[in-house]
């Protein structure tokens, strides 16, 4: 069973994003750039399942700019078996992304596709379900336990109620959350050996998608700021102020 | 122009989160139909029906959308689209699973997650863990919108539409339900409550979140944590408040034993009021923090909840 893991380079969790003065986006330039977090996890399910016998090959795909290179570098490294970037400069809507990497699918024949639930950049959460039903694939999103059963894959998944368990016919697409997994980090030996893995070169127009972005981006602002708070000393001065000046409790 | 919004509700209770779905819609002007998908929903249909502003409920009744899946809800929205110019739902676990498909079905790039409604195609949302605010306007014919419905007031009451029964939705499906665990608790629901109080690692064990429990009992709050408490064990994932869990904005939010990374701040900080209790003076939570109170939590707690 092929397995194929889509990642995306996005801005470093750890990093506050700056909006540029002149409000047309986010100031990318000298900021730390990493392999989206909930991607890493996806990796590292695709390198499990090969290790306990599941899958037999795992690809790893980037649509982005030359440097998504590094990031699909970085999957291999973790131990997939070989890449696919796609290049393009323009950060491409979740519709256009999922157009490719159904073209991607159709040529690879994986099983099992499986995505982050959301790109922490411009948090859409709209990748995974949309090449779902551009491939008329079941799906199981926010996965926090995958376990595939002969034809079938039971996924469990972390809902705003709780846990929900769905089985799904195979091939399927899952998108991972936080409790999935712990991701490796790469070992020296493991990050010299992914020099040699295969990294196929292509662009957006091999596969014959309109990429053309469907939303405008008027402007980019600075969210709402919030007046500087005060400390209070002690409990009996919060509940004071939680009661009599905000007015709360 | 005609807009329908999904309804959000458990098929027995209709949810406050399609009110202020309503809200949203209603900025975008137009006709507003209310689709209510569930398995014997004649009682959720009924409330939806009072909405004020809502001109029909659409109810689609079948025991394959008893669970709401992503597959049988495509389904049923995809048909019902050639009636309507948008389609908007709430931000929650249930639609942000199917309504990416429904846009890719009908070839529109999905706007996810909207905090303002400009107009019927401009919209802002907030990208970046919230550090960022995209104003977009979108070019395609039909809109596929979810909606962050702490950004949004409620709908009142007072309508009084008609319900039409649509046909049953045409699978087989190749998904199934299996079985759930849902999270029990008498408390308010977390993105529903007026006072929400979180723990975070600082609460250091799940029995330990008992202090958390005692205060939020004592002022009849929703008790929410980080995603540390939350992968720690302390807590269920469904009490995670942050960019990757649930958006609050509730009137006064307490943030015990929480550092204030910018996952968690993304998902509290449009709350009214803040307050946090923290032993680390220079704990980022503080600069968002309408009261800050630089405590151990495990004497400052209990005492707050005696002093209420
Ligand atoms: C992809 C991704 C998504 C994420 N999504 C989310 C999300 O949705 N929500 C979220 O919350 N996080 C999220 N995070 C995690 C986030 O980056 C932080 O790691 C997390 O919020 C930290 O949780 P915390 O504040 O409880 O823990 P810590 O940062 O460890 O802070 C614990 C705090 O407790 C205080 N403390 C300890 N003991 C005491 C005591 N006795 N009395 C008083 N104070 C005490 C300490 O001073 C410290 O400030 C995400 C991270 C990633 C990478
Ligand atoms: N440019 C991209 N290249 C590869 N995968 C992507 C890209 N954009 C999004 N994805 C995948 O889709 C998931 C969800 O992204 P989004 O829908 O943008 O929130 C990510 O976690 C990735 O798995």
């Amino acid at each position: 069973m092929k397995v194929l893991v889509p990642v995306k380079r996005v801005l470093d969790y750890n990093v506050k994003a700056r909006v540029k003065s002149d409000q047309s986006g986010v100031d990318l330039s000298n900021v730390k750039m990493s392999m989206n977090p909930f991607d890493e996890i996806s990796v590292e399910e695709a390198v499990r399942m090969q290790e306990s016998g599941t899958a037999s090959e795992t690809i790893v795909v980037s649509i982005g700019p030359a440097r998504a290179r590094e990031t699909i570098r970085t999957a291999l490294a973790m131990g997939m078996d070989r890449g696919i970037h796609v290049q393009t400069d323009e950060d491409l809507e979740p519709l256009a992304v999922a157009k490719i990497l159904k073209a991607i699918v159709d040529a690879e024949g994986p099983e099992i596709v499986i995505l982050g639930k959301q790109a922490i950049d411009n948090d859409y959460g709209a990748t995974g379900p949309m090449l779902a039903a551009l491939l008329d694939w079941p799906q199981g999103t926010f996965a926090n336990t995958i376990e595939k059963n002969g034809a079938s894959l039971s996924v469990k998944r972390e809902v705003d109620g709780g846990l929900q368990t769905v089985k799904l016919e195979l091939p399927a697409v899952v998108t991972t959350d936080l409790r999935l997994n712990e991701p490796r980090y790469a070992s020296l030996p493991n990050i010299m050996r992914a020099k040699k893995k295969p990294i196929d070169a292509k662009t957006p127009g091999d596969y014959g998608v309109d990429t053309a972005p469907r939303l405008k981006v008027l402007k980019v602002t600075e969210p709402p700021a919030r007046k500087a708070g005060i400390k209070v000393e002690n409990v009996a001065m919060l509940v004071d102020k939680l009661k009599n000046e905000a007015g709360v409790i | 122009m005609a807009i329908l919004i999904i309804a959000e509700h458990d098929n027995t209770v209709l949810k406050d989160a399609t009110h202020k779905t309503v809200t949203a819609a209603k900025a975008m002007g137009g006709d507003i139909d209310v689709l209510v998908a569930g398995k014997d929903v004649e009682g959720v249909s009924a409330e939806a029906a009072k909405i004020e502003g809502v001109r029909k409920v659409v109810a689609c009744d079948h025991i394959s959308l008893k669970r709401q899946l992503a597959e049988s809800m495509e389904s049923v929205v995809v048909d019902l689209m050639d009636r309507y110019d948008a389609v908007l739902a709430p931000d929650t676990t249930t639609h942000t699973n199917y309504m990416p498909r429904v846009a890719a079905r009908l070839d529109v790039q999905q706007i996810s997650s909207v905090t303002g409604v400009e107009n019927a195609d401009t919209f802002v949302r907030p990208i970046y863990a919230g550090n960022a605010m995209a104003h977009v306007q979108s070019s395609d014919p039909k809109k596929v919108v979810t909606v962050r419905t702490t950004a949004f007031d409620t709908t009142g009451e007072g309508g009084d539409a008609d319900v039409e029964a649509i046909s049953d939705p045409s699978g087989p499906f190749k998904a199934e339900f299996v079985s759930e665990e849902l999270t029990e608790s008498d408390r308010p629901e977390l993105t529903d409550a007026n006072i929400v109080i979180s723990g975070g690692r600082g609460i250091g064990s799940s029995e330990n979140f008992a202090i958390i429990e005692a205060l939020a009992d004592k002022l009849g709050a929703a008790v929410g944590a980080s995603r540390a408490a939350v992968d720690a064990g302390y807590v269920p994932n469904d009490y995670q408040v942050g960019q990757t869990g649930k958006s609050v904005a509730p009137d006064l939010y307490i943030a015990i034993g929480i550092s204030g990374a910018i996952q968690h701040l993304a998902g509290m900080k449009d709350s009214r009021v803040i307050v946090a209790i923290n032993k680390d003076e220079d704990a980022p939570i503080f600069q968002i923090a309408d009261y800050g109170l630089v405590a151990d939590l495990f004497k400052a707690v209990p005492e707050f909840t005696e002093a209420v």
